[in-house]
């Protein structure tokens, strides 16, 4: 498979100017909000603190605490499946939707399913899937996989919805108030919500101590999804296990205001044991997690808890946007992640950071997301993953760089270039650097010969 | 080997080596110099709740109908106060769904989020906080915790099937951050503080 090229795929997001400017203000927005909520918490850096230590040392003992969590799970009367890969995951989910001859699955965003395919599975099947995240349902009657990870149409404008719900949910074509918009949504799903043989969601957190798991979201449709129909199955990655409810505390104390800036999510729901008369089952998916686990530099990238603030604090990514990284994470957490599925694909990743660490900042648990980035460069470089152009241009500035009297040259002939050599000559494919920018203006003098000049008489 | 077995034996080969145990989680008692109400009231506002911190010796009733006045099929989950329909341990979720305004007693609150806290046993049918358009929560004053670090040393978490922390209305901003109540579940929620009827404390 070639490579995903998140240059070139963002080059197209570049081109809808509008759009652009959109989604780089309103993700920056967001990461004001977070930054308000952050500073309103005085405790907010031993918060990351503890969050941090809880997450290692969950990782570091993550097998005992899956066996707590399934023992607890099962006391409550969950049943509990573990699913090896993403095909075992879709088998395990298609066996429990049939065997109760469920037709219809109602189902709240759920970054696992989207990674292991599910819905394409299913609906071969003969299931019908709602997604009931608004954002999530307009990417699925579109066609489209989900943007980011929180804010899944962000992409889009409100126009965008507009044509796609005119299409295909019999909106009125032209109407574009989100209000409106909003509301064709509601009156479409309501029905699937109560007709539902079967509902899905997620899981944020799950309680090794209670056998509980956690679901945040601001719409209430994990709720609906969970509460109105007869059948609940909850995907869970085993990464997602802490160990006590005191724990929850640190995390939901963040996950929202890292999001969105909002101090909690309207709904922070707790399932601990099925309804009576119900089932609740809970399919636990490793799908390569055990592996990177056991990688020496990047098994922190599994205390991630999916809030998006490094993508919206990242130039790149608001600029860029979710689906130019072609993967079910995107954005800086994203790049760290998807390599470790597959290395070919995701080669050229790790590229699309400017390593200015901002990402690793706003992290709520202390992933050294910017440092791993680096890393993964790396081992792009180590195992040959590299574009020819990129690894000729290192190897030309490896070797200028270690010799300074060519370096020198080099300085001093680069600067005649630019001011003398025709656009063309700069602005073309070897500089993709040069695509959406200026190279910057030559300074008169290099650093070298002013220090000589004024420095060296002293 | 099972699923099961395959994957436990590939986390235990594969976990880092033990980090630090986990310290005890700290209260971080809240530093606000005003009420526990006042910040809840504050709180749930920014979220999109209303707030109504004192009823003035109105009853239920008249709130009931300022609030709303159309309202046709009330569903009340406390016996404070009579709705048109009645709810029951084997009232159906889906029999809800045309309920314009549900009543519920909350077992907490939370003062740093503006939350309320609710389970199977205040609610009846859990789906009675989503599918009605409106949702009229009783909060008594003196269940008020500061954060949600106390809230979490709640016993009720380890007993109730499902349990939620309610923090305003249903909302979306998922077109152009536009915010928009009642994405699917209640259009509005208000929290009105109602002390504990003598008797049943």
């Amino acid at each position: 498979m070639r490579p995903i090229n998140h240059a070139e795929a963002s080059s197209h997001f570049i081109e809808a100017k509008e759009h652009l400017e959109f989604h780089d203000r309103r993700l920056w927005d967001l990461r004001l909000k977070r930054d308000r909520q952050a500073h309103g918490i005085p405790e907010w850096e031993e918060l990351r603190n503890l969050a941090s230590i809880i997450k290692e040392h969950t990782l570091s003992h993550l097998a005992d605490y899956l066996e707590q969590f399934e023992t607890q799970a099962k006391r409550n009367g969950a049943y509990v499946h573990w699913a090896r890969d993403a095909s075992e995951h879709n088998e395990i989910v298609y066996g429990v939707l049939s065997a109760r001859s469920a037709k219809t699955l109602v189902k709240s965003k759920s970054m696992l399913t989207e990674e292991c395919d599910m819905r394409p599975y299913l609906e071969t099947r003969g299931i019908k899937i709602i997604e009931t995240d608004l954002g999530e349902r307009i990417q699925q009657l579109d066609g489209e996989p989900p943007s980011p990870i929180v804010v899944p149409a962000v992409h889009k404008l409100r126009g965008d919805v507009s044509e796609v719900f005119a299409r295909t949910i019999e909106a009125q074509p032209g109407n574009n108030d989100p209000h409106y918009l909003a509301e064709v949504m509601r009156r479409n799903t309501r029905p699937y919500f109560l007709s539902a043989e079967a509902g899905m969601t997620g899981a944020n957190f799950a309680i090794a101590e209670t056998g509980s798991f956690v679901v945040c979201t601001n719409e209430g449709n994990a709720d609906l999804s969970a509460n109105v129909p007869k059948l609940h199955i909850a995907c869970i990655g085993i990464e997602k296990i802490i160990p006590k409810l005191e724990h929850l505390a640190v995390f939901i104390r963040m996950l929202s205001r890292s999001a969105l800036g909002s101090p909690i999510t309207q709904y922070t729901s707790h399932f601990r044991a099925p309804r009576t008369g119900t089932e609740l089952h809970i399919v636990l998916v490793d799908n390569g997690r055990s592996q990177r686990l056991g990688m020496k530099d990047f098994w922190y990238s599994l205390k991630c808890i999916r809030c998006g603030a490094c993508m919206n604090t990242c130039p790149v990514y608001r600029r860029s946007g979710g689906l130019s990284y072609g993967a079910t994470y995107s954005g800086p957490i994203g790049i760290i992640i998807d390599p470790a599925f597959d290395i070919r694909k995701y080669s050229n990743l790790p590229y699309a950071s400017t390593l200015n660490g901002s990402c690793t900042n706003v992290c709520p648990v202390k992933i050294n997301i910017h440092e791993q980035i680096y890393k993964w460069r790396q081992i792009m470089v180590e195992r040959n993953q590299l574009p020819l152009v990129k690894k000729e241009a290192i190897r030309i500035i490896g070797k200028v760089m270690s010799e300074p009297q060519l370096y020198r040259a080099a300085i001093s002939a680069t600067g005649l270039a630019i001011e003398h050599l025709p656009r063309f000559a700069i602005y073309n494919w070897l500089n993709p650097w040069g695509k959406q920018r200026e190279v910057p203006e030559v300074p008169k003098q290099s650093f070298r010969s002013w220090y000589l000049e004024n420095r060296t008489r002293q | 080997m099972t699923g099961r077995d395959t994957i436990l034996a590939a986390v235990r080969a594969n976990q880092p080596k033990p980090t630090p145990a986990i310290p005890t989680i700290p209260l971080f008692e809240r530093a606000s110099a005003r009420s526990l109400i006042e910040d809840f009231g504050e709180a749930l506002v920014s979220m999109g709740g209303k707030f109504v911190p004192n009823l003035n010796g109105k009853p239920l009733d008249a709130l009931l109908k300022s609030l709303f006045p159309d309202a046709a099929a009330v569903c009340s989950a406390t016996p404070e106060i009579a709705g048109t329909r009645i709810i029951d341990s084997s009232t159906e979720p889906a029999a809800l769904a045309d309920v314009d305004v549900g009543i519920v007693r909350a077992a907490f609150g939370v003062a740093e989020t503006g939350s309320v806290w609710l389970s199977e046993e205040e609610l009846t049918t859990n789906a009675l906080a989503y599918l009605a358009q409106h949702l009229l929560v009783l909060l008594d004053p003196k269940q008020i915790v500061g954060n949600l670090h106390h809230a979490y040393g709640d016993p009720r978490f380890k007993t109730a099937r499902y349990a939620v922390l309610v923090t305003g209305p249903s909302a979306t901003a998922d077109i152009e951050g536009v915010l928009v109540h009642g994405a699917q579940g209640v259009r509005s929620l208000t929290v009105a503080i109602v002390p504990l009827p003598e008797v049943s404390r």
